[in-house]
């Protein structure tokens, strides 16, 4: 039933969404235009007014397909970053995961189906802050943090395609 | 690539994202008290020097109908780990690539490549073409599927200021 219901309104969620806001979501994610009347840019390529694309964006980010217009930095020039996990007993899983959410220092925290289930980022202002992180983190869980540090950043970014069409 | 102390203010006033009226760079400056033009300049400068991969809408893959994620981790010869790297990066249902440090004895994979997909079955056809077009047929691999989110916003870069790690570390000396 629950199930159902969320088909249902993911469809007409979708359904409200038309051109215009397929290529709001499509084609701004990078080159966003860097001037003063940006959303103006942006409207002058639709064909659409600037009050109509700052209304439309609002829309879509109340709605959460946008997350927000913003930048991606490239991990490793700021702070210091890792990704982590850890074994996670079933019946501990919602108090672990209530104590990592809570993080300031957390900023993506996902359940996966292995032996390490909960897999998040932690994204501190030093190396010496992210190791102080994972210590307190460890105190706090009992639990032995697996650290996955970056070696090396392969992919550029250049915005996901959404391929409407296909 | 030293960025100015400003550049982590500019970063930090965009973390809830760019504010959605006419002149939002001009809302950001006042904020900072610089102006508008140097705010411009310095996103300029941070896209064209690589801090910043992209600067622009970013999209929520779960509430778009990828709804499925599959963190793919892949035990890569050393020798090859750069070629795999580049090569699984230009597919575009890749959406992150990285190599990472092993940490035996649980963990032997140093690739990861997170792929988004609408649902299992075409994460799994994904994999599969990873594999057969890269020669991978031989390396061990796993595929973590997500199974709930708990948690998900951008870096917040309070406290990255050179003059803030500073004050921290005398702190917690």
């Amino acid at each position: 039933m629950a199930f159902s219901l969320l088909i249902v309104r993911t469809r007409s969620a979708c359904k409200m969404m038309d051109e215009i806001d397929k290529h709001l979501l499509n084609d701004f994610q990078r080159g966003f235009p860097l001037c003063s009347r940006p959303y103006l840019e942006v409207a002058n390529r639709l064909g659409i007014d600037e009050d109509e694309v700052i209304d439309r964006l609002s829309r879509l980010k109340d709605s959460g397909h946008v997350s927000r217009i913003g930048a991606i930095v490239k991990p490793g020039s700021i702070g210091a970053s890792t990704l982590a996990a850890l074994q996670v007993d079933e019946d501990k899983i919602e108090q672990v995961a209530a104590y990592i959410n809570a993080r300031d220092d957390v900023n993506h925290n996902y359940l996966r189906e292995h032996d390490y289930n909960m897999w998040f980022v932690l994204n501190t202002s030093s190396k010496a802050a992210l190791d102080r992180a994972v210590q307190e983190i460890e105190e706090a869980t009992g639990l032995q943090v697996l650290v996955l540090r970056m070696l090396k950043d392969f992919h550029l970014d250049l915005g996901f395609d959404l391929k409407w069409h296909s | 690539m030293a960025l100015l102390e400003q550049d982590y203010l500019i970063l930090e006033a965009l973390q809830g994202g760019l504010p959605l009226v006419a002149e939002p760079y001009k809302v950001i400056a006042d904020q900072l008290g610089m102006e508008e033009a140097f705010v411009l300049e310095r996103l300029n400068d941070l896209l064209d020097n690589g801090t910043l991969k992209r600067f622009g809408v970013i999209v929520r893959h779960h509430e778009l109908g990828y709804r499925c994620n599959g963190m793919c981790v892949w035990e890569i010869p050393i020798e090859r780990i750069d070629e795999i790297g580049h090569a699984f990066s230009q597919y575009d249902f890749v959406t992150l690539c990285y190599e990472r440090n092993k940490c035996f004895p649980d963990w032997p994979y140093n690739l990861f490549c997170m792929i988004h997909a609408k649902d299992r079955t075409h994460v799994l056809q994904h994999v599969d073409q990873l594999v057969r077009e890269n020669d991978l047929a031989d390396v061990k691999r796993d595929i973590l599927f997500s199974t709930r989110r708990f948690k998900q916003r951008g870096a917040r870069y309070n406290d990255c200021r050179p003059a803030d790690v500073a004050s921290l570390q005398r702190a917690a000396q």
